[in-house]
């Protein structure tokens, strides 16, 4: 069996199960946030059952549109901070809330071998701690937080390996990206997608992260990295709960086996408006931008933030551009504001936020306009995406995007030396 | 169950921000949502829907978000069904469980037309375009899933499975 298949055979009480089976699977922890808690919230009430399943097992997080953009937003926060309070689930308020997708594996609330559900897509990030996480809508997750169980059929494994060592400004986005590219944005439907290679064994946490954060936009159910010494050092000091570590069997049988060489992957730039549309920074060509955007459930970790700083440090955002940096969690800018890296943004004349998932989902602090274009280190580049339907994302690593915003088009941070 | 209506035609990879901007999820009741369904892509669709309608597009409709807000939106302007060559996986979840039934047939989506007038006889996968007089066959729901349609969704289907159980 592969990885995932052990993972989802653990938590039905069975010995194999096969792909296109349907079976009911155990959560370990159910999420929501503020825009998807609501519909949850109303079907859960539908079940009148009163109680939820375990709740040290449910998080809920104001991320999306909180610190409240509007009233229907600050409506909707409320709606769920009382829930969160009456059934005493875990619940990061504004001032210790972060991206959920950022929090949740920075406070040790998953480990490996874990079945991780949430409503919102981007739930996949916890495979890069070699959990079974994958996104679900507000019904699904309103029959987990009551019975902690859910349905789900076995999918089919992907593996992808990458070998070979990285050019200097190539990380985890450049790789998905360049994935996504390759197999296109349902390339991946309905499967898991398994990262694998010595250039995978190489890539920091927060770069995995990155990686199964966007298998989603392949179309695919997860993106799992199995557990290593990395893995265990992130985990150190952030849980003492045991974990299983599961590995794929030497004669695991997957859909397909895809090999990519990594020492010839440059930075990557995805197009309006898919994903999928991407092409190699050397032949992005001259387009002028009017903001770049640094954060997210994507890239909105340290290992971003640093990377961001480094190429920005001591030159100045174009004139006439919006930078906008916003670590992704209360540590992640803690931490930052620590290393220093919080004043080197600010003297460079970007603006720095609070955690929220804000401009990339076009709620707010960083709307487009008609026309407008934007490098952003988000993971959607869809029509309308980031504000007005005729403005237009281009999806980048922390890198690319922080040179772009001192050249005021996009760039690679090799033409800033 | 049949269902009847003028046929709304879309391309690929039509995604949920598509389907419902990101910018009304301020809002989660169908009738809200609906009033700004598809605006971003076809500003003409709010006006032109009428309860019945279908949607038919070609691959991979509904990726993105998990927003339950996209089949809810659909519903509340009085879409049918949506006839599509694939789906992307958690928008089909999210449309079984809120009662928006989806048909999978690469035939339909090649040879119905917008504006077309469609039938389509659920129990069956049947669909049958009055414009042409052709007629398609649906890949059929496995027998797990139709038996949560069947029950009226997955809520009522745990409601079921827990009174079961006590």
């Amino acid at each position: 069996m592969t990885l995932a298949e052990k993972i989802l055979a653990a938590h039905c009480g069975k010995d194999r199960v096969s792909p296109g089976e349907f079976i009911n699977v155990k959560t370990d922890l159910v999420l929501s946030n503020d825009i998807t808690a609501p519909i949850a919230i109303k079907e859960f009430n539908k079940l009148g059952l009163g109680k939820v399943f375990d709740p040290q097992k449910i998080v809920m997080v104001p991320d999306h549109f909180c610190p409240n953009k509007d009233i229907q937003s600050a409506q909707q926060a409320k709606l769920m901070r009382e829930f969160a309070r009456e059934h005493k689930i875990i619940y990061f308020e504004v001032g210790e809330m972060g991206i959920e997708h950022v929090i949740l594996p920075e406070k040790g609330l998953v480990v490996p071998g874990d079945v991780v559900v949430g409503a919102d897509s981007h739930t996949d990030t916890y495979g890069a701690l070699a959990a079974f996480a994958t996104g679900m809508g507000s019904t699904d997750i309103a029959i987990a937080m009551a019975t902690g169980e859910i349905w789900m059929k076995v999918p089919p494994t992907i593996k992808f390996v990458f070998h070979g060592k990285p050019g200097k400004w190539v990380g985890g986005k450049d790789f998905i990206l360049y994935t996504i590219g390759r197999i296109g944005v349902d390339g991946a439907l309905y499967s898991v997608m398994e990262f694998t290679g010595d250039a995978m064994e190489a890539l920091s946490m927060d770069n995995r992260f990155t990686m199964s954060n966007m298998a989603i936009e392949a179309g695919g159910k997860a993106g799992i990295f199995a557990v290593d010494a990395k893995t265990k050092a992130y985990l150190k000091g952030r849980t003492s709960r045991k974990y299983i570590e599961y590995r794929s069997d030497p004669d695991a049988a997957y859909a397909s086996i895809i090999e990519y060489d990594a020492s010839q992957i440059e930075p990557q730039v995805a197009f309006p408006h898919l994903p999928s549309n991407t092409k190699p920074i050397s032949q992005v060509g001259n387009i002028a931008i009017d903001q770049v955007v640094i954060g997210s459930c994507t890239n909105g970790r340290l290992d971003d933030i640093r990377l961001a700083a480094r190429v920005i440090k001591g030159k100045k955002v174009n004139a006439g551009l919006r930078c906008i940096v916003i670590p992704g969690s209360q540590k992640v800018y803690l931490d930052a504001l620590k290393e220093g890296l919080i004043e080197i943004f600010i003297k460079a004349g970007a603006a720095v936020s609070t955690p929220t998932c804000g401009p990339c989902l076009g709620g707010y602090m960083g709307i487009l306009a008609a026309g407008e274009k934007c490098v952003s280190t988000t993971n959607r580049n869809f029509v309308g995406r980031m504000g007005h339907v005729k403005s237009e994302i281009y999806l980048a690593n922390p890198a690319v995007a922080a040179a772009s915003a001192v050249l005021g088009r996009i760039a690679g941070p090799e033409e800033l030396a | 169950m049949s269902l009847k209506g003028k046929v709304h035609k879309y391309g690929t990879n039509i995604d949920t921000d598509a389907i419902i901007p990101a910018r009304y999820l301020n809002m989660h009741e169908a009738a809200e949502l609906a009033e700004h369904c598809m605006e971003d892509i076809d500003e003409e669709f709010v006006k032109r829907v009428q309860a019945g309608d279908i949607v038919v597009a070609d691959t991979n409709f509904g990726c993105g978000s998990s927003r339950e807000h996209a089949p809810l939106a659909l519903k509340g302007s009085g879409i049918s069904c949506v006839i599509a060559k694939s789906f992307a996986r958690i928008f089909f979840r999210n449309a079984i469980n809120t009662g928006l039934p989806l048909l999978e047939c690469e035939e339909a989506a090649d040879n119905i037309e917008a504006g077309d007038a469609v039938e389509v006889d659920l129990a069956g996968g049947r669909i049958i375009n009055h414009s042409s007089g052709k007629t398609f066959t649906a890949k059929p729901y496995p027998e797990f899933m139709m038996q949560i349609i069947a029950e009226g969704g997955l809520v009522e289907h745990t409601k079921k499975k827990a009174s079961g159980a006590r």
